[in-house]
């Protein structure tokens, strides 16, 4: 029945697949903008937005947004124009594309193909592109100083990245993101505790330790924000950017950070997949039970970024090629082990 | 467009205007960064954007007491040390004999000061280092404080509560209480602190081994507060050289010890701060129990001053390190010459020598740790 | 490898410490103020707005020589002598009509040493602290409650007392002017009697500031 659900679903017209990641972005970007400014505000004591919209605030980002939308179009006297411009969309289609592979429920993936991860992987690379794009554009050495910085970061945390989710795979043994999910149905291990993989095997929590510190340094969150570290490069590759393009930015961002934050949750946590078997399962449920875990993660590397000081840059390579890729590596071969054994 | 790379290939050196608009050169800061990739090959301080002429208008002043409103507006983060200083300047080339409890309220004003003030420079250190919220922390704390000041002084920044032989006005009633209750709450927000951001791994390897400035050329560069002492140097001119009554009090000197890297580092600044921010406590405690609670604050602050002619340079330890005040008399109610001599300055001046080689965020890092306040760098 | 271990441990549970800190503060309360609706009591004796007991002033004008940044602007003019200002209610006569009294908030720095010297403590700072204004100029406080008409009317008044006096007290200076010529002229006369010669009625010295 499932299938013929998903086959049904797989055939509604070409819209609706545009509109459904779309709309889910944007109320996310919204509603997770409100939400960091919360956290934030909890964390430091104080209460955040409170005025627009009456229940705390929760107009805040809608009343910003409006704003921005108003807000002048300015591009610097010296810039690369048609880079300048371009940038910022070209950014947020990166992230936005990359949804086509995420199955947000068990009824529901934009494109159902068999190389979802290694498609992902592919297309959130050109974020780096567009970042050296809009820093270069810019025409300003704080730009060109982030810019600088976010490429070599993301080359370098692309690759412990794409070696954690290679040990999934391992286990795995496919590359559709529906049938990793898929996989982790039902609760065997232990007689109670979901078959997700992050339970199916020890090493592969030592592997979601490393993609969690890669994802975050991928989408430039404390302590890895060094791209734009607003006390050192003001604002790193944004300087110049200010309304509607500079919101894209921080769309884009906000949307690579619920991107990567729906992969961990895919790989390591059961996607779609309810954590009490067959209890609350189904197409709707399953939706609600993968947002959350991608927004509990999301939730996670806000509470990081609130609490922790950020490293320097020789000391964010240092991290990477010293000790994770090392780390990963040798994991993937324990895991692969492990796999072989039992 | 920025050409790091010239026709030839060969490498070339970017110039970079730090600040005066920046978020981490702590007020109007100007630097000129000359840098080779990200590593700064020379550094130019441009000082001068916050001028008021403080020394100028301490001339054209017709009282002496209409100067200490000023000296608030030098150091505003610490402006209690600051009156003090000109005070006891004052007060002792007048040799006016001041109340005990005139000069046991000014020590705690001006320990509760030296706090805030701290509280400010570590908070803000942390902030350059990307770490948001234990600035806010810190603020509450220091937000206290300046509640007590109010009440005290009427005014929550710029106090003018020192006065020539006294006070301005009286504390209030719960006085004592109040900073009582405060040094008690206070206490365990430093461990938290410590918790948080002195022993986090992360800031320790932001901080260590960054920025060094060895004894000797510390020395060279007269420095002084905080700053030499991370250097190790044991100098405080409270215990050294002591004015108001701080030769009564108990109290230790923290100095830097190269706990996590070398001696001398910003970790060392910093965790001097912190250290001194319990000796403070423990200076207002001895101060509190001591403290004569019936006396006229008012009664030695003479009606004119009627300076003779001389000149005099106290110096006092302000939360940034050597504060002096040098005044010069004319037999006239108005000074001659007063000359401040702000650590912040001396401090500035030592940047290219300590931050010449390191990255633009270790630079940050520098300039957070010596602590500078532009407003006393400028005057 | 060991070390790289004991450090990510080192690393971890440090960040773990300070995640813990925060997350405490998460659930704790918050310190600030919702503040339009909320607004935080300033203490009685906080400095945050000059105000002026204009019935009480004397019109001494201490409080304008004692301000460092001369916000206090005052004119006076003598009361003439058929009128009676009353006295204050700290019992000193005032003698003083008070045509203007303007502080210039934008200039004030809030130093509280205008406070100190008044005989009469009747300027002082109020615990006030929402009075922005959009544009500067009406940041000056005229605390002078005289009407325009009575102001013309009084410093008419006094000028013509003023004149009054000043006729008078040139007449008595004439007066004595002229005794004191009377007097000299004996003198003179007196010294001619005495040994002839001429007398230099010493004028003013011929000016010197032609030269170099």
């Amino acid at each position: 029945m499932n299938s013929l659900f998903l086959t049904n679903i797989l055939n509604l017209p070409l819209l609706v697949h545009l509109a459904l990641p779309l709309t889910i972005i944007l109320v996310y970007a919204l509603v997770a903008i409100w939400g960091e400014r919360k956290v934030a505000g909890f964390i430091q004591d104080r209460l955040g937005p409170m005025r627009v919209g009456g229940w705390h605030g929760w107009a805040q980002s809608i009343a910003d947004l409006l704003k921005l939308i108003q807000k002048e179009d300015i591009v610097p006297t010296n810039a690369s124009r048609f880079l300048f411009k371009f940038a910022p969309f070209m950014m947020f289609a990166a992230s936005y594309a990359a949804f086509a592979v995420i199955p947000f429920s068990s009824g529901y993936i934009g494109s159902n193909i068999n190389i979802g991860v290694f498609y992902l992987l592919a297309v959130t690379s050109v974020l780096t592109l567009s970042i050296i794009m809009a820093a270069w554009a810019s025409n300003n050495k704080w730009s060109l100083l982030g810019g600088m910085r976010s490429a070599a970061q993301m080359v370098s945390y692309e690759v412990p990245t794409i070696a954690t989710v290679l040990t999934v795979i391992v286990v795995a043994g496919s590359l559709n993101l529906m049938t990793v999910t898929e996989m982790q149905s039902g609760n065997d291990i232990l007689g109670f505790l979901p078959n997700w993989f992050i339970f199916q095997n020890p090493f592969l929590i030592v592997a979601f330790v490393i993609f969690f510190i890669s994802i975050l340094a991928e989408s430039h969150r404390v302590p890895f924000d060094l791209p734009e570290s607003e006390s050192e490069l003001v604002a790193g590759y944004q300087t110049e950017y200010s309304g509607m393009r500079w919101a894209m930015f921080m769309l884009a961002e906000y949307a690579d950070m619920l991107l990567l934050s729906l992969l961990g949750a895919v790989l390591f946590f059961g996607g779609w997949n309810s954590p009490f078997g067959d209890f609350m399962g189904g197409p709707v449920w399953g939706f609600f039970w993968f947002m959350l875990k991608g927004l509990l993660l999301v939730f996670v590397m806000m509470w990081i970024r609130w609490t922790l000081p950020r490293y320097r840059v020789d000391q964010l390579m240092h991290i990477c090629w010293s000790v994770l890729i090392p780390l990963s590596f040798i994991n993937l071969v324990l895991v692969a082990l492990w796999e072989l054994i039992f | 467009m920025i050409e790091l790379i010239s026709d030839t290939g060969e490498r070339r050196e970017m110039t970079i205007n730090m600040g005066p608009q920046h978020p981490s050169t702590h007020g109007v800061l100007r630097l000129e960064l000359v840098l080779d990739g990200e590593i700064i090959k020379k550094v130019k301080p441009h000082i001068g954007y916050l001028h008021r002429c403080f020394e100028k208008y301490a001339e054209e002043m017709d009282d002496y007491a209409k100067v200490i409103p000023y000296t608030d507006r030098m150091d505003y983060v610490s402006a209690m040390n600051q009156e003090h200083g000109y005070v006891v300047a004052v007060e002792r080339m007048l040799e006016l004999e001041v109340p005990e409890r005139v000069e046991h309220i000014r020590v705690i004003v001006a320990e509760m000061q030296r706090i805030a003030s701290h509280l400010l420079g570590i908070g803000a250190f942390g902030l350059d280092l990307g770490a948001f919220t234990p600035f806010l922390y810190l603020f509450t704390e220091r937000e206290k404080i300046l509640d007590i000041f109010e009440k005290v002084s009427g005014a929550r920044l710029l106090y003018n509560y020192m006065a020539v032989g006294g006070l301005m006005r009286d504390v209030h009633p719960e006085f004592k209480e109040d900073v009582a209750d405060f040094v008690k709450t206070f206490r365990p927000k430093i461990k938290e602190l410590d918790n948080l951001l002195s022993y986090n791994k992360i800031f320790i390897n932001r901080t260590a081994n960054i920025g060094v400035l060895p004894v000797e050329v510390a020395l060279n560069y007269a420095a002084s507060g905080p700053v030499l002492r991370g250097s190790g140097l044991k100098w405080d001119l409270r215990k050294d050289d002591p004015y108001s009554i701080y030769d009564r009090f108990e109290f230790d000197i923290p100095v830097g010890s190269g706990e996590v890297g070398t001696l001398g580092d910003c970790w060392d600044r910093y965790i001097v701060r912190v250290r001194e921010m319990e000796q403070s406590l423990r200076i207002i405690e001895q101060a509190l129990e001591s403290m004569p609670d019936e006396g006229d604050v008012m009664e030695a602050i003479p009606k004119r001053i009627r300076m003779k002619e001389g000149e005099i340079y106290v110096r006092t330890e302000s939360p940034r390190g050597e504060l002096g005040y040098f005044i010069a008399g004319d037999n006239s109610a108005s000074p001659f010459r007063v000359k401040a001599r702000a650590p912040s300055f001396v401090h500035l001046s030592m940047l290219p020598a300590i931050s010449r080689g390191s990255l633009i965020a270790d630079m940050v890092a520098i300039i957070g740790s010596i602590d500078i306040v532009l407003g006393e760098v400028d005057r | 490898m060991l070390t790289i271990i004991k450090q990510g441990w080192s690393t971890f549970k440090s960040i773990f410490t300070g995640m813990g800190v925060t997350i405490r503060h998460f659930f704790g309360p918050s310190v600030t103020l919702q503040y339009p609706d909320e607004r935080y009591e300033l203490p009685e004796n906080s400095r945050a707005k000059l105000y002026v007991n204009i019935d009480d002033c004397i019109g001494c004008n201490l409080c304008a020589r004692a301000c460092p940044v001369n916000c206090i602007d005052i004119e006076t003019v003598p009361a003439t002598a058929d009128v009676d200002l009353g006295k204050t209610s700290t019992g000193n006569p005032k003698r003083f009509w008070l045509t203007r009294f303007d502080i210039d908030m934008a200039k004030c720095m809030y130093c509280d040493l205008c406070v100190h010297p008044c005989p009469t403590d009747c300027i002082y700072m109020v615990p006030e602290y929402e009075y922005s204004e959009f544009d500067r100029t009406n940041l000056i406080y005229h605390f002078s409650n005289l009407e325009p008409e009575k102001i013309a009317e009084v410093k008419e008044k006094a000028e013509i007392e003023a004149a009054e006096k000043k006729k008078k007290r040139e007449e008595m200076q004439k007066a004595k002017a002229e005794a004191a010529r009377k007097k000299k002229e004996m003198e003179a006369k007196k010294e001619e009697n005495e040994k002839s010669g001429d007398d230099d009625n010493a004028p003013s010295k011929p000016e010197s500031d032609g030269g170099e």
